[in-house]
């Protein structure tokens, strides 16, 4: 399998924390891998250094061959890569489908003086409607943020992640603050997207649907690699289960 | 009637003015507190060059390419400061420009430029031009609003790293802001040169940013009719009322922090409020 995404020997320390620790990981064309690791683990923080948000000590993102690492977010978005964060951060004077819209008007925004001369979304409204609707927001279409509750937001930072089309779809934590049901519902899209061919990076705490979704799962402790591997093979690893569970006993 | 075509042009020149404010920090929500350094900047350029004998038309649009060009600058320094700290940049750009004229004897340092000459058309012709400019501008500033670039715009002033991570050159709007702001008031400046016919580093101080500003925040950033009225209004009060002449930074300063207090959102919020309520209990 070709790999998409390498991230090489990345180490990021915030003052005196070692948030990532010379971590390296490949994902292949089409995969979708579980990122799991204890709270504190620098799970978020990769994926800060992967989009371009946090400027790591050490290290390079390559995306499809190409070298990410000098460039700024919004290039590296246009490169194929978008991010659902973990803290949603919605555009609060926007309405949802607006906020998808602006994501699916990628090709509009890219010059400043084009955006001067398109008007119309029409296109990008319909686009935008199917993404709410695929991820359960059908009736919320012109809600504004500060009046939805948390699940939807949530599902919103997705819709606007999708809307870019991206080459690699970056999730941090998109199961947090829904219900078991809409989590579930959730990963099946999740699943669904990826068997569409949709590459998928996805931090996930819910450690019962990572097992079930994810073939594969890559586990990060205090900043430092920790396990790579089939599922099954990873979650049974002894080491992999003490740092969940020393993790739990402090907690 | 003289006196009618001298309001009306005073009232014109201080929308087109006020309008380049407004797509700066009501379009793009980027704050300036130096914004007349950029009126004074087309005031100077197109009184000195009128003075050299260059046709007042000519004028305007090298007016607007100086006060574009500084614009530039600082719309280069907005990626790297951001908010109170914009504001206080920019309040400084104000600062050096009036200290800059005020030392040079080209610019005629502390007495100004005075005599500057007729821009070659009767009062009520100029009145004209400077009411078509502003119109010109406001119908440019309503499009961008429903365009791409205003919904981007919109997405700056809101949230610039979240606009980033929607994979938007945000560095590239916000110049871009700057510069057409900036122009604006370029424009605008040398329409005030010749419509006074004596300019100074005073007519460009932090008492006109501030009450630019305060016309654009009452107005409501970023709708575009309701700045122009509020604009309209507050630049004809000091001639009518000597109090506010008098007082014109307590006044305007005091508006501004008022404004900021009671209704954030300018008169165009209270304005939509109103209709609202009118729709609720009708
Ligand atoms: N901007 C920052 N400045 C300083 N320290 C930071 C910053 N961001 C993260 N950290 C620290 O880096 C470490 C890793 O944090 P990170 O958010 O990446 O962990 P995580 O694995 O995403 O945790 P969680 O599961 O709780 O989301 C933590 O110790 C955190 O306190
Ligand atoms: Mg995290």
């Amino acid at each position: 399998m070709k790999s998409l995404l390498e991230i090489k020997n990345v180490t990021v320390r915030f003052g005196g924390v070692t948030a990532v620790d010379g971590v390296s990981l490949s994902l292949g064309k089409g995969e979708l891998i579980g990122f799991i690791g204890p709270n504190g683990a620098g799970k978020t923080t990769l994926m800060r250094v992967i989009t371009g948000m946090v400027k790591p000590n050490e290290g390079e993102v390559i995306l499809e061959g190409k070298d990410l690492s000098r460039l700024p977010i919004h290039e590296r978005v246009s490169s194929g890569l978008s991010l659902a964060q973990q803290i949603v951060r919605p555009l609060v004077s926007f309405h949802a489908l607006d906020n998808v819209i602006l994501a699916c008007g990628k090709k509009k925004t890219e010059n400043v003086l084009s955006s001067l001369f398109h008007k119309d979304t029409s296109e990008e409204s319909e686009k935008a409607k199917d993404l709410l609707t695929q991820v359960g927001l059908a009736d919320s279409f012109y809600n504004f943020p500060e009046t939805m509750p948390l699940g939807h937001l949530k599902r919103l930072e997705l819709a606007r992640a999708l809307a870019l089309d991206p080459k690699l779809l970056l999730l941090d934590e998109p199961l947090a603050g829904l219900n078991q049901l809409e989590a579930r519902k959730l990963s099946d899209l999740i699943v669904t997207l990826n068997q569409k061919g949709q590459s998928i990076l996805l931090i996930e705490h819910n450690l019962k649907e990572v097992i079930r979704i994810c073939k594969k799962i890559y586990v990060q402790d205090n900043g430092r690699f920790l396990a790579f591997g089939e599922t099954a093979e990873v979650m049974s690893n002894i080491e992999v289960q003490n740092a969940y569970l020393g993790k739990n006993k402090n907690a | 009637m003289d006196y009618e075509i001298t309001l009306l042009t005073t009232m014109s020149i201080s929308i087109l003015f006020a309008l380049g404010l407004n797509f700066v920090t009501g379009f793009c929500g980027q704050i300036s507190l130096g914004h007349a350094a950029f009126l004074g900047t087309g005031a100077y350029t197109s009184a000195l060059m009128t003075k050299a004998s260059i046709p007042f038309l000519i004028t305007l649009p090298a007016s607007a390419m100086t006060a574009g060009c500084l614009g530039f600058f600082i719309g280069l320094a907005s990626l790297r400061v951001r908010h109170d700290f914009l504001a206080i940049t920019t309040m400084g750009v104000g600062f050096l420009f009036v200290g800059i004229v005020r030392q040079q004897d080209f610019f005629g340092g502390e007495e100004g430029i005075s005599g500057i000459s007729s821009p070659g058309f009767s009062r009520f012709g100029f009145l004209l031009l400077c009411i078509a400019l502003t119109l010109l501008f406001a119908f440019f500033s309503t499009a961008i609003k429903r365009s791409w670039m205003g919904r981007v715009f919109e997405s700056i002033a809101d949230d610039e790293d979240i606009t980033s991570i929607l994979g938007i050159n945000v560095a590239h709007y916000k110049i871009f802001a700057f510069v057409v702001g900036t122009s604006v008031a370029g424009v605008a400046g040398a329409l005030y040169a010749h419509h006074l016919r004596f300019i100074g580093p005073d007519s460009f101080g932090f008492v006109e940013s501030v009450s630019v500003l305060a016309m654009v925040i009452i107005g409501g950033v970023g709708s575009v009719w309701a700045v122009s009225f509020s604009a309209a209004l507050l630049s004809v009060l000091p001639m009518l009322i000597q109090f506010v002449d008098d007082y014109k930074l307590l006044f305007y300063s005091g508006l501004l922090f008022s404004m900021m207090r009671f209704s954030p959102g300018g008169m165009a919020s209270i304005v939509k409020k109103m209709k609202t309520n009118n729709e609720k209990s009708s």
